[in-house]
């Protein structure tokens, strides 16, 4: 008797509905043990992270507020992702938007609310793109691997960003912090509900449908589909592989640098040492759980978003320390990675062999 | 004579398909037997189920009348049952020795070189074969490669040889020579599962011959049984055979003459080495020559892949060699890749998204940067009706088509606007009967209405039967051309190994 894996050939649609909810209520479980092992009620502790993240207008406002960097990021790293490119420099890319949205906030004097927001958005669109656009021409142009350039690319955009509020953007009375000086009003986003949620978040939404559109009934998006799916074919059928990858990479980045316009115009209000905790490493897990869908990165950030926030619910009401809770995200997401498994392949048991 | 092998009924099913439905047959000891069968009647999934890839879900196999389970291709070696599949496994880099000691169990790690030296040589003088042990894979040619991949499984004493379509890649002479290897090997008293499409080598080598149609075993016959028609009815499940009627009032016009052309490879060595070439209106030009000597290169130089360093490429009259004109020229040839799934489709989309691949820009499919979807679905509703493409469920990503209806769509893609001149290569390899006469079908029809194609393909019958002029290829140089209305296979042969030069058609 052994085990053995067979390729399904085609998966239905309800396997692939409940196998992702089946695999949460795995992960649950398991995390459960965890938070046994530190004396907490498992069930109680579940209870909170819902409340705190959904049951409030304030949980739900927060678990917004951290859904919008995410659906950016992610939505331009899916973008790369449906021409089987891989952009791992999302969390560097939004740094860069950040910083050219500050810089536009802090230097142009602009005191006309639209033209400034215009401005700061169109800045961190051509900063984040132009940023990934390197990784973009050199894949192009030489065949260098764009997952190293845009990763390695990550390091000198933060470390560049942190030169810049611990040098010469550094707020003079700023009591010696790293950030920059606050924004005026007109380089804010509107706030709603008397809550941190700002209109950032419904901007991302639109990006998430115009991108949708973009795939799904643009010229555009087919030639981006048929590259992803057989770039030989597509070469073959006269595109032209090498502008394409550039325009694709290009249009990653700046979606990923909206996401830093978003944070500093709608939440920070200021450039500071570490803007992103990791959203645009974050964004690479939702673009793989999306299946590179548009709509599927709106809900899988909302998801990571209900986890952000009750996540921290976990750490102030249970006293629980952070790793723990970086434990059971990981978890949940290692069973809603593996699950995939079950989607593509069956698992039988057959009698005998040799080999058995 | 003992059955060797023995499958009673087996049944395998995949979601939503019956693959195999109570498929019985048998080997004996010393016979050849081969398995005929279209296109998706089922041969695959049961060579995967005899070397263990697949589980079926009924049925029994059993070995000198012991039943046995096959778990993994492992399973499958042990007892005796080794393939040699239509794509080689072998490591291009290493040398054939070091590949056939690859395929061996039990080689301690500190091994006697010379004893397994002696043991694989002298397996290769037994049959007399030419085989350098200490060449690197990647310098033989594919006849030699399938030499090594036929070793590996004598090395290992297998009982029973599984040769999936051995003859697609070979010619006529390389062919006759694994014949006759496989008669001795017969007469070893080994077991020979041979899978064909060509009739006339069914006819030449097979014992007995079983007839797989939609799943199911239709039957089996012994030797004296069958001849051609009663086994190509059977299978297609239609009487006749149609010939086509040749193109006799060819027109005079040449719509596209190639001189002293060259095309250099990766390795900087000439492809094409001054080839000549020329094709006239509405005819089928049939390329004959062994894979690999310049038939690919001459199929990528006429659609754009790749640059001549040498030579003219002109059209009607004109020389489009190194003008703007080549570009747009070249954009209207069609072209029936080789390699249907690694360049011909995107696997992952649609049918109707696959068919625009080629005019996805012009207006008919696009409105300003939208697709106009309706008109994307109307176009494939036409194609697959007028070319009787079994597509699925809409939107089915392509993949999950056979390749007989991948090449349906590829050619229905292709041949959608219109074009003057039609490369096609290898169109029907690995195409079942019924799909390889559609393909001739609509060639032909193209070539009534004054299309001129370029035929590349390694059945001789086929160019014969299609083709209203030959032209042989040798090492990258036209040999000849000659007129299949009065040749012969082996005229061509000679040519095609350089021995023979032909006359001017």
């Amino acid at each position: 008797m052994k085990l053995v894996t067979e390729r399904r050939e085609i998966s239905s649609p309800l396997l692939r509905f409940l196998t992702p909810i089946g695999s949460i209520a795995v992960a649950l479980f398991v995390a459960g043990f965890l938070l046994l092992a530190s004396g907490v009620d498992p069930l109680a502790a579940y209870k909170d992270i819902i409340v705190e993240s959904l049951g409030s207008m304030y949980g739900l406002s927060e678990t917004l507020v951290k859904t919008t960097p995410l659906i950016f990021a992610g939505l331009g790293v899916s973008l790369a992702f449906r021409m089987q490119i891989w952009n791992i420099g999302a969390e560097g890319q939004i740094y860069i938007g950040a910083m050219a949205a500050s810089g536009v906030a802090l230097f142009s004097g602009i005191d006309n609310h639209w033209l400034m927001l215009l401005l700061m958005f169109t800045a961190a669109f051509i900063a984040g793109g132009s940023w990934a656009g390197v990784a973009g021409f050199l894949r192009a142009r030489w065949q260098v691997n764009e997952v190293i350039v845009t990763l390695l690319m990550n390091y000198i955009a933060i470390l560049f960003v942190d030169y810049l509020v611990y040098g010469p953007w550094k707020d003079p009375k700023g009591f010696n912090f790293p950030l920059t000086a606050q924004f005026t009003d007109s380089a804010r986003l509107a706030e709603y509900f008397d809550t941190r949620l700002h209109s950032g978040f419904f901007l991302a939404l639109f990006v998430a449908l115009v991108l949708y559109l973009f795939m799904e009934r643009t010229v555009w998006g087919y030639q981006i589909k048929v590259i992803g799916s057989n770039p030989k074919a597509a070469q073959y059928a006269g595109m032209k592989t090498g502008t394409t990858i550039f325009m694709v990479l290009f249009l990653s980045g700046a979606i990923a640098g909206v996401a830093g316009f978003s944070e500093v115009a709608g939440l920070q209000h200021r450039l500071q040492h570490g803007i992103s905790p990791g959203y645009g490493y974050t964004a690479i897990i939702i673009a793989w759980l999306a299946k590179r869908s548009a709509i599927g990165v709106v809900i899988v950030s909302f998801l990571m978003g209900v986890l952000l926030v009750g996540g921290d619910s976990l750490q102030i009401y249970w006293q629980l320390p952070i790793a723990l809770v970086y434990a059971f995200q990981g978890l949940i997401l290692f069973f809603l990675l593996a699950s995939d498994f079950f989607v593509q392949y069956r698992i039988k048991l057959v009698k005998g062999g040799k080999y058995a | 004579m003992a059955d060797f092998l023995r499958i009673e009924h087996i049944r395998k099913t995949f979601p939503g398909v019956v693959a195999l439905d109570d498929v019985s047959f048998s080997v004996a000891s010393g016979e050849i037997h081969t398995l005929l069968g279209e296109n998706g009647a089922g041969k695959s999934t049961l060579m995967n189920v005899l070397t263990g890839l697949y589980h079926p879900d009924r049925g029994e196999i059993r070995i000198d009348g012991e039943k046995i389970s096959l778990t993994s291709p492992r399973d499958s070696l042990a007892y005796g049952i080794g393939m040699v599949h239509q794509h080689f496994m072998l490591v291009p880099a290493h040398s054939v020795f070091e590949n056939i000691l690859l395929a061996l169990d039990n080689v301690p790690n500190l091994f006697n070189r010379k004893k397994y030296q002696t043991k694989v040589q002298n397996l290769i003088d037994e049959f007399g074969l030419e085989l350098d042990l200490d060449m690197p894979v990647w310098k033989l040619s594919i006849g030699a490669q399938q030499w090594i991949e036929l070793i590996k499984l004598l090395m290992r004493d297998c009982r029973l040889l599984i040769l999936d379509e051995p003859t697609a890649v070979l010619t006529p002479q390389e062919a006759d020579r694994l014949f006759a290897v496989l008669e001795r090997l017969k007469n070893q008293g080994k077991s020979i599962i041979f899978i064909s499409h060509k009739m006339r080598e069914v006819m030449q080598i097979s014992d007995r011959v079983t007839i797989l149609k939609k799943g199911h075993s239709i039957t089996s016959l012994k030797r004296d049984e069958f001849d051609e028609n009663k086994l190509a009815s059977l299978m297609i499940g239609d009487d006749k055979i149609p010939q086509w009627q040749k193109n006799l009032q060819m027109s005079d016009e040449i719509v596209l003459e190639i001189q002293q052309l060259s095309v250099r490879n990766d390795r900087g060595l000439a492809d094409l080495d001054s080839f000549d070439l020329e094709l006239k209106k509405g005819e089928i030009l049939g390329i004959a020559g062994v894979a690999g000597n310049g038939q690919k290169a001459l199929a990528e130089v006429l659609t754009g892949l790749k640059t001549a360093s040498q030579g003219r490429i002109m059209a009607k009259g004109q020389d489009i060699t190194s003008s703007d004109a080549k570009k747009s020229y070249i954009a209207g040839i069609a072209h029936i890749p080789e390699d249907r799934k690694s360049i011909g489709i995107a696997p992952d989309m649609s049918v109707d998204d696959n068919l625009i691949m080629k005019s996805f820009k012009n207006g008919a499919f696009s409105r300003w940067i939208f697709q106009d979807k309706k008109a994307i679905r109307r176009n494939a509703n036409e194609k697959i009706e007028q070319f009787a493409i079994k597509s699925g469920p809409d939107g089915t990503p392509i993949r999950y088509l056979s390749g007989g209806n991948i090449q349906k769509v590829i050619i229905a893609r292709e041949l959608s606007e219109k074009p003057a001149v039609l490369v096609a290569l290898y169109p029907t390899r690995g195409l079942d009967i019924g799909s390889a006469e559609y393909v001739h079908k609509v060639i032909a029809d193209g070539a009534d209405q004054g299309m001129g194609t370029i035929l590349i393909a390694e059945d001789l019958d086929e160019l014969l039967k299609l083709s209203d002029r030959i032209a042989v290829m040798f090492r990258g140089q036209l040999v000849g051309y000659v007129d299949p209305r009065n040749t012969t296979r082996e005229e061509i042969g000679l040519m095609m190994s350089g021995e023979k030069q032909g006359g001017a058609v």
